[in-house]
């Protein structure tokens, strides 16, 4: 018991502060492919004293629901901190649903958000809301059907023993189900977290926007508390990326050392996963906003035949 | 006197649900009239299944009826009211033929009463006629359906159907299966039989449409459950397969409906078509693993669809009784209409909240567990031999995952265009709170969301007791303790409780947070940003019609979209326009495709066969006398 909350307090710390460090990361990252010095890595957490020090101006046509968004995004995403495999295999809150919690979780947050960006009454955060929506609900079925893809070979749906059985047993990754289901993720992954060529972080442009434009009306505390989680997101959509199509380096919560070596296995394979995204990031443009719910519901269909195959090539 | 005839209603479904609570229980009993009418008299038995649904009605029944004591036009249809709820309550307890159909009838006559209330608006009389039509067709299927098995058995007890079930000939079972599936499927809504409720649902009073979608359906997926469990025995495979086909349809073919429409009360009803392919999906895979011998795996999936079926009761209800209270207060149903009622109307608002975020399955709310069990009663098909089969039950996963996104993004805009941001007619700005029975009724509904979502552990082993009498097995798919519910053995388990708690206590670490690192606790209200325009109005808001484009433009496919644009400009320049009209309808398939051309066909047959009708009485006799040699050589 008191190990699992520590376990759980670890993991929510590795997350709540690596977040911020790996959005400055890409960042940089990108900048230097493209020519330019940029920001330091440690520039997020810049930003957050910053904002954290202004004050919060509040639209008066909203309600309660605006205010209250910040709060439960923030915590939506910690309570999936702890159901995602993020240093050892055996996630604190496996036991509460797993894979299915950890999606209804992700829909949870976009649907408050979604709300609160209708919530100010501009087009703009209508719009955002709109279009962050039409990405979720092509993206986050998604998910669901590629992880299950998985399980279905590891016959378990836990993401922690799903993680275990293909660490132990790496031939099982050179399946056509195998390499489908990391295909779809992968696009889910930017989508979700939005980025190229799904939605532009970098970017306000009201026409090319989704998620900027939905979390338009924020500002002061509920604005870092809003960057904090999208950033929480993208930590744990790239660690479960990671964790489930690398599964080594994680072992059971033995002690200290293994949560280390989790650790250190984890940066290293974000690390890589980092570059690849800024290196994809730089080489492509942003589709245009029509199309990119056909290149979801290609995802959505790749993950789809990735679970058809399993049963197809056993 | 609408006080008695409502508290009376309610002492009844209070009683109703005792009733059924006593056979969920395992109380038994059985009451014979055999004098009061011919073909075997009225019969009532209570089983465990039966006792389900009568407590279910009872349940639901009576936050209806105290709604309808607060609800302004609640006088109105209260003799039908009475009719329609204590004929639902005998349909589960009707244990022969004549008395099933007798109640079955009543329930449909009483209800299409209650639909045409207002006689005078032409989309009301549509409403009921299309209701009428349909429900009628079912019947007849139901009535060929059960005198084919009667006849076949010798009895019109479902009792000795049962006994007699593994002893018939296949095609007989199959015959009836496919007659009684398609009668009951059209009661329950299922796709393309759907096309009564959207017009049906919303025409009834906000206390009828929420009995109507909550319970009324649901007798429909009594039926099914009857039919593809229980009365015909362990039948072939491909029923299941039919009925988990059939689910995975109704859901994702009603959640697109239900994106684009924005009569809020339609809306709603597209979305139980949804609710009925879930609860469908459960059900064909119960009878899918029955058939390959799976008892724990089968009973999963039956449990996973009468916990849907409870949980739909509940937050549809609650959802229907919530937009009869704004639909009252502004005078519309049109979602284009509203906004901003959260400040005007905020008991309203919190319960249509839960509501909506109970049916788009977010945890810890009743709609999360009932889909999670859902999700693993299909995921583990991994256990059947046949790929075919297998194939069939990815299909389901996948239309079940799919609708969990898009429910969400409609439920967005239900609750975003409807509550949120600047009113966009005076009859919005203008709306009330609801009364306090209305209130009372929707937070008990509310309540009952919370409830069934935090406290699986102790809901699902009463279901799973209806399961197992219903198949026949021992209970024991589930277990666990207090806190955690675990399916299947060891291979999943879930804890809503510990979610709520856990997200309880993550909601106050960005409070703490906050104050630690001593952030600014400073806040100011100021107006929206609009990019330097003077004044914010409700017509620079989104729409409903807007926030669904993407989805339009996604499934295009599907909707069929036509586009109109009128400019009309001045007369005097055309850098001035007077007026923009644009229309962007979607068309349905299913209109087009099946009924249009099923219709045509009928009137064409009925042109052919009218021109025997010369008018000659001489004919007519000359008919007779064919038509009786006739008989005479074939007998």
């Amino acid at each position: 018991m008191i190990a699992g909350i520590a376990l759980a307090i670890v993991q929510v710390v590795i997350v709540g502060a690596g977040a911020p460090l790996l959005v400055g990361a890409l960042r940089t990252l990108k900048a230097r492919l493209v020519g330019r010095r940029g920001p330091s890595p440690w520039q997020p957490y810049a930003d957050f004293r910053k904002l954290l020090a202004k004050e919060a101006v509040v639209s008066t046509t909203t309600s309660w629901v605006f205010r209250a968004t910040p709060y439960i995004l923030v915590a939506t995403l910690l309570v999936t901190a702890l159901v995602v495999p993020v240093v050892t295999v055996r996630p604190p809150l496996t036991f509460a649903g797993n894979i299915i919690l950890l999606v209804y979780l992700f829909m949870l947050g976009t649907f408050f958000l979604a709300l609160a960006g209708l919530d100010a009454g501009s087009a703009f955060g209508g719009m955002g809301s709109s279009r962050e929506v039409a990405v979720a609900a092509l993206a986050e079925p998604t998910v669901i059907v590629a992880v299950f893809a998985l399980a279905l070979r590891a016959d378990t749906i836990d993401l922690g023993r799903i993680v275990e059985r293909f660490g132990g047993e790496p031939w099982l990754a050179a399946n056509p189900a195998h390499l489908l289901a990391f295909a779809a993720f992968f696009i889910v992954m930017l989508a979700e977290t939005g980025r190229l060529p799904v939605d532009n972080p970098a970017t306000h442009l009201e026409l090319t926007m989704i998620h900027e434009a939905m979390v338009l009306e924020y500002s002061g505390r509920h604005l870092a508390l809003v960057e904090w989680a999208s950033a929480m997101k993208l930590f744990l959509f790239m660690t479960l990326l990671a964790n489930l199509f690398v599964p080594w380096g994680l072992t059971e919560p033995s002690g200290p050392v293994a949560v280390l070596r989790g650790l250190l296995a984890l940066t290293g394979k974000l690390a890589l996963l980092t570059i690849a995204v800024a290196v994809l990031e730089t080489a492509v443009a942003k589709l245009r906003l029509f199309r990119v719910p056909e290149l979801l519901a290609g995802s959505f269909a790749l993950a789809f035949l990735s679970l058809m195959a399993v049963f197809l090539v056993r | 006197m609408t006080r008695l005839a409502y508290g009376s209603v309610i002492l009844f479904g209070i009683a109703a649900a005792g009733l059924g609570g006593y056979g969920v229980a395992g109380g038994a009993g059985t009451l014979r009239l055999t004098w009061l009418v011919p073909l075997g008299g009225i019969e009532l038995t209570l089983d465990p299944l039966g006792g389900l649904f009568l407590a279910l009605i009872g349940l639901a029944v009576v936050p209806a009826s105290v709604y309808a004591l607060g609800y302004p036009d609640g006088d109105t249809g209260r003799f039908a009211y009475f009719v329609f709820v204590a004929s639902m309550c005998v349909v589960p307890l009707a244990a022969n033929t004549m008395t099933f159909l007798i109640a079955w009838e009543l329930m449909s006559l009483a209800s299409y009463f209650l639909v045409l209330r207002d006689r005078e608006s032409r989309e009301s009389i549509r409403a009921a006629w299309v209701y009428a039509v349909m429900t009628h067709a079912g019947l007849a299927c139901l009535l060929a359906g059960m005198l084919l098995l009667g006849a076949d058995v010798g009895s019109p007890r479902f009792a000795d159907w049962r006994a007699a079930a593994s002893a018939l000939a296949p095609t007989t079972r199959d015959a009836a299966f496919v007659l009684l599936a398609l009668g009951f499927a059209g009661k329950a809504g299922v796709i393309p039989l759907h096309v009564w409720l959207p017009l049906a649902h919303p025409a009834a009073p906000s206390h009828v449409s929420a009995l109507m979608s909550g319970v009324m359906i649901k007798l429909g997926i009594y039926g099914l459950l009857r039919v593809s469990l229980d009365w015909l025995g362990v039948g072939p495979p491909w029923w299941g397969a039919a009925l988990l086909i059939a689910g995975a349809a109704s859901s994702v073919i009603g959640v697109l409906y239900a994106l684009v429409e924005h009569d809020l009360k339609r809306l709603l009803a597209f979305h139980s078509i949804e609710n009925i392919g879930i609860i469908l999906l459960g059900i064909g895979s119960a009878a899918l693993y029955r058939v390959a011998g799976l008892d724990a795996l089968a009973l999963l999936g039956l449990i996973a669809a009468l916990y849907h079926t409870v949980n739909h009761a509940a937050f549809k209800a609650l959802l229907f009784l919530g937009a009869g209270a704004v639909v009252h207060a502004t005078g519309t149903r049109n979602m284009e209409a509203m906004g901003g009622l959260i400040k005007r109307m905020p008991w309203t608002a919190a319960c249509f909240l839960i509501g909506s975020a109970a049916i788009a399955a977010l945890p810890p709310l009743n709609g999360f567990v009932s889909e999670w069990l859902t999700f693993l009663a299909l995921f583990q098909n991994m256990r059947l031999e046949s790929v075919g089969q297998n194939l069939v039950f990815t299909l389901g996963i996948a239309s079940l995952a799919l609708t969990g996104g898009l429910a969400m993004a409609c439920f967005v805009k239900a609750f975003g265009i409807t509550f949120l941001a600047l009113p966009r007619s005076d009859a919005a700005a203008g709306a009330h709170e609801a009364s306090p029975p209305m209130r009372l009724a929707m937070l008990a509904l509310a309540a009952a969301c919370v409830a069934l979502g935090l406290g699986p552990t102790l809901v699902v082993p009463v279901f799973g007791a209806v399961a197992a009498a219903v198949l026949r097995t021992a209970p024991q798919a589930t277990g666990g303790d207090w806190l955690t519910l675990r399916v299947s053995g060891e291979f999943a388990s879930l804890s809503t409780a510990a979610i709520a708690v856990v997200l309880a206590a993550s909601f106050l670490v960005p409070l703490a947070a906050l104050r630690l690192v001593g952030a600014s606790r400073r806040t100011r209200g100021y107006e929206t940003w609009g990019c330097g325009r003077i004044v914010q109005t409700a017509r620079m808001e989104y729409t409903a019609t807007a926030f669904a484009n993407p989805f339009k433009r996604v499934f295009d496919f599907f909707y069929r979209p036509t586009k109109r644009l009128d400019i009309e400009f001045h007369p005097e320049s055309r850098f001035f326009v007077e007026r923009i009209e644009y229309e962007n309808p979607t068309r349905s398939i299913f209109d087009d495709w099946l009924y249009r051309p099923a219709l045509d066909l009928l009137h064409a047959g009925a042109r052919a066969v009218g021109a025997l009708q010369s008018g000659s009485a001489n004919q007519y006799l000359a008919y007779i006398l064919v038509a009786l040699l006739l008989m005479l050589v074939l007998a």
